[in-house]
């Protein structure tokens, strides 16, 4: 690392928002109370697959208290259909509900018990229709269509190109090659061909999706959301209900959670049009079993054809990955391509076939959740590694270093070339877990890496206002969800403009006020966002630099930031003083503005990934042989980062990501039957509790101020979650001898295969 | 419908100050701590008595207000998030999650304090596996646990 001394950045800081949350001051959408706000509640459809041909919300509209009652077919004064991918998904059901808990009619009114008594007056005539329920059962030739008009494109241009294949549930497909993949597993010498099944799971954000809306004749639309997104909400609502964006004003206060469930439009549609008709402002509420009928990650089934040389060389990879993406395509389509398109993860390989396909099913919605698509690939690609490394005769650790891409190497043509230094990252996983030092026989060690791409092209912008005190506004709209982003933001300006932290503020997302930014996910925040703020308290600098030489006649080269002041080697000017002889009068400021905007490239997904976010998973497992259950006792997580920022609040989240990616190895699993959702409640969906975290929990960080982020610094937040499958089954594998290639590990599933095992 | 609507009154200390409220039969101690005492610290999250979002103290007992009736609540005092602090002092368990990074998002934050608080009351010196056993019914999505363990052990200590 450079020998540069940081005053804000690098330090563990804790987060600026601790205060407000430890003593339950924070408030989040569900907290606030608007003057004259109605309570809404949602009636949902039964049935994974109805045609649904009458509802009828006469009653309920005359029930006393309440103030609308709305059914899709009322949606005449609005364009009913949103989705970022496709314009697929009605703000309340249309003629056909295609999943169990789909939201068919609404109600607003005076408490949410009066809307719960209105949701029973409302009748709906449903004529159950046959599901498809898994990807075999939509992909089956013949199989009832989940959808059957030509769908809409949403609103990326990158998806303008979404292929669909007309007359099946297949919503888009994706395909990616270089060399010649059927020739490199005719040659290579060891060629395995297995298939990997990855479980639908939920966000389980605390907090359920909320949002409060509000119509004003002066102003336009005003949503209070629980949203990543707060962007995307604006276009879809501006979209929706013909207004100029300007008019739509989206306000994001503290956050539950969102990993992934809060990006692009949820309930905000709903909650708009519920107060349009009611001309009054509604809260919408989910609970969090609504939240299961809302959005979950894309269940996959991934076949993977590897083919390694002799001498543990990898030679060619061909994937064929299926998602489900549930009754809606939401962003899965997206999900879908940007992770298949890393399905070889961080190796060379010189001839490879990708092939992934978006399947409709009668589910909920899959969208996008932490990790984006790559831990579904992951898993196969990192659990085969193992394979290959146990018929080879060749150390897992030595296999994978064997085959990394280095730093600056080529991933694909036009793309970013590989930022980080995995064989680091591998290195210290491996010393910290202890790989070469022999362990007892009643644990075993597992390692497993992952590579994943940043959204790209995208845009971040950021305003860093600086007042005549000397005090710092930061507008900027990534949205602080737990991950401490407005902390870091905090960091990054205090750094640049010489100030104190307690002097900075960063101003929650509010589109009418932060200016754009495309999404808090996909790791960036502190690469893209940071990197604007960056630039916008550079820009602040330098006008600070020009007057202060100006007024102190010296040279801006021969000018310095310190503790609040311009300084040359004898002279001080304050920043209140330098802003007093810029505008002759106590008052005005000095306004930065920061912009970044790589823009379209000629990377094969049209834009090149601003860093690539590499990680590494070294767990050590012990299992019951009497009853199945394996238990994590210590996890290493790697992630290389380029500069922590903070370094505390760095930790949380990967430390965070490994239970997390705990809960889709252990546990979670949501289990359909007939048509029906059987566990969408927490309790029957278990989620990691505080003694399923592993007893000993380590995540180290690789810093070699790489990245193009602020201060070298590259994403992270993700990556340590995506190891967590295949590195736990590594493990398992080399403590018993089982492999296990559906997800979640349960005790039942590892039972029985230690049972199999037994009996050969 | 109306009998269940009739209010009942009820007599009950809240973080140290008495409260006269006219509640209805059903009403929820949550509901009433979040809408009629505009104490909004305590999170709506599972509605089942199973994440600790909503987690109170009643007579020094961590129960879960979404779950509880407001009438069960007559006559006992009942701590939320909001009087965990002696005035701007800080209680040592708040400082504890601020200083070791326990906190993200937050909605968990103050069901972990008061049920934290609840345990450090019975058992003043924990083991680790007396903090992970009180933190069954308080989940985290945000942090993985460790932090929070680590704050609620440090604070044990500060406290001794």
């Amino acid at each position: 690392m450079s020998g540069q001394p940081f005053r804000a950045v690098g330090r563990a800081i804790p987060r600026i928002d601790g205060l407000e949350k430890v003593t339950g001051r924070a408030r989040y959408v569900t907290d606030l109370v608007v003057p004259g706000m109605a309570h809404a509640k949602v009636l949902r459809s039964p049935y994974a697959h109805a045609r649904v041909r009458k509802v009828d919300v006469t009653r309920a509209r005359a029930h006393p208290g309440v103030f609308a009652a709305l059914c899709g077919t009322d949606l005449t004064w609005c364009e009913p259909y949103y989705g970022p991918a496709y314009r697929d998904r009605p703000v309340l059901v249309i003629d056909v509900a295609r999943y169990e808990g789909e939201p068919v009619a609404a109600v607003a009114a005076v408490d949410e018990a009066t809307a719960d008594q209105a949701l029973d007056l409302i009748e709906v005539d449903y004529e159950p229709l046959s599901p498809v329920m898994t990807l075999e059962e939509a992909l089956v030739p013949g199989a009832p269509l989940v959808h059957t008009g030509t769908p809409q494109a949403g609103h990326f241009a990158d998806l303008a190109s979404l292929r669909a294949v007309p007359g099946t549930n297949v919503c888009h497909q994706f395909h990616f090659e270089r060399g010649d993949s059927g020739r490199g597993l005719a040659s290579a010498d060891l060629v395995l061909d297995e298939t990997y099944r990855f479980p639908p799971v939920q966000h389980v954000a605390l907090e359920a999706h909320a949002a409060v809306a509000l119509w004003s004749e002066t102003d336009g639309l005003t949503i209070w959301a629980s949203t990543q997104n707060p962007y995307s909400v604006r276009v879809e609502l501006a979209k929706m209900f013909d207004v100029p964006l300007a008019r739509i004003r989206v306000v994001v206060p503290h956050l539950g959670g969102g990993f992934g469930s809060k990006t692009y439009a949820k309930l905000e549609p709903l909650a708009a049009a519920l107060a349009r008709a009611a001309g009054r402002p509604v809260r919408l509420a989910a609970s969090v079993a609504e939240a299961f009928q809302t959005v979950r990650r894309c269940a996959a089934r991934v076949n993977v054809r590897v083919g390694f040389g002799r001498d543990g060389r990898l030679v060619a990879v061909e994937c064929g990955a299926d998602y489900d993406v549930g009754a809606y395509a939401d962003i899965g389509p997206r999900v879908v391509q940007k992770a298949t398109y890393t399905a070889t993860g961080p190796y060379r390989v010189a001839a490879v076939t990708l092939d992934a396909r978006a399947v409709y099913t009668n589910t909920t919605p899959g969208g996008a959740f932490r990790g984006f698509g790559v831990p579904q690939l992951a898993w196969a690609l990192e659990s085969l590694f193992d394979v290959a490394a146990e018929r080879l005769g060749r150390d897992p650790v030595e296999l994978r270093r064997q085959n990394f891409l280095a730093h600056g190497e080529e991933f694909a043509p036009g793309d970013t070339p590989i930022d980080g230094k995995l064989e680091e990252s591998l290195g210290r996983a491996a010393e910290t877990i202890g790989w070469t030092q022999a362990g007892t026989a009643d644990r075993g060690r597992g390692v497993a890496a992952m590579l994943k791409a940043s959204v790209a092209p995208s845009v971040s912008e950021a305003i860093v206002r600086l007042h005549t005190d000397g005090s710092v506004t930061v507008l900027a709209s990534a949205v602080e969800m737990g991950q401490g982003t407005r902390t870091v933001l905090a960091q990054i300006a205090a750094e640049v403009l010489s100030v104190p932290m307690a002097r900075v503020i960063v101003v929650q997302p509010d589109t009418a006020v932060t200016p754009y930014d495309q999404t808090t996910s996909s790791s960036r925040s502190t690469a893209m966002t940071g990197r604007a703020v960056q630039v916008a308290a550079e820009d602040v600098r330098e006008q600070l630099l020009h007057v202060a030489a100006a007024e102190l006649g010296i040279a801006v080269k021969d000018l310095a930031l310190d503790d609040g002041a311009v300084v040359a080697p004898s002279r001080r000017l304050t920043y209140a003083e330098v802003l007093m002889h810029r505008f002759g009068m106590s008052g005005g400021e000095i306004i930065g503005r920061g912009i970044v905007a790589p823009g379209r490239t000629a990377a094969p997904l049209g834009g090149s990934t601003p860093f690539w976010e590499v990680a590494v998973g070294a767990a050590e497992v012990s299992v019951d042989e009497e009853t199945g259950a394996l238990r994590v006792e210590r996890y290493v997580s790697v992630a290389d980062v380029g500069r922590a920022i903070n370094p505390l609040l760095l930790e949380g989240q990967d430390e965070g990501g490994v239970v997390q990616g705990l809960g889709h190895t252990l546990l979670e699993e949501m289990l359909y039957q007939d048509g029906h959702l059987l566990n969408g409640t927490l309790l029957a969906y278990r989620v990691p509790r505080a003694d399923d975290a592993p007893p000993a929990l380590e995540c180290r960080f690789v810093e070699n101020a790489d990245g193009s982020g602020p201060f070298g610094a590259k994403g992270a937040g993700e990556g340590s979650l995506i190891p967590v499958s295949p590195a736990v089954s590594n493990a398992l594998a080399r403590l018993t001898g089982v492999r296990l290639r559906d997800l979640p590990l349960t005790p039942e599933r590892v039972w029985r295969a230690l049972r199999a095992r037994r009996r050969r | 419908m109306d009998d269940a609507r009739a209010a009942t009154r009820i007599r009950l200390a809240v973080n140290g100050r008495s409260c006269d409220l006219e509640v209805a039969s059903h009403a929820l101690l949550l509901d009433v701590l979040r809408d009629v005492l505009d104490l909004k610290g305590a999170k709506r999250s599972c509605d089942i008595q199973v994440c600790g979002a909503c987690t109170v103290l009643v007579d020094g007992m961590a129960v879960s207000a979404c779950t509880y009736l407001a009438i069960e609540a007559d006559g006992r005092t009942v701590l939320t998030v909001e009087g965990l602090a002696d005035g701007e002092s800080l209680h040592p368990l708040q400082r504890a999650f601020l200083d070791a990074g326990a906190v993200q998002c937050g909605f968990c934050t103050s069901g972990m304090l008061l049920t934290a608080r609840a345990m450090l009351t019975e058992t003043p010196a924990p083991t680790r596996e007396d903090v992970l056993h009180y933190l069954r019914g308080s989940l985290c999505r945000c942090t993985g646990y460790r932090k929070i363990v680590e704050a609620i052990m440090a604070a044990a200590e500060t406290a001794r």
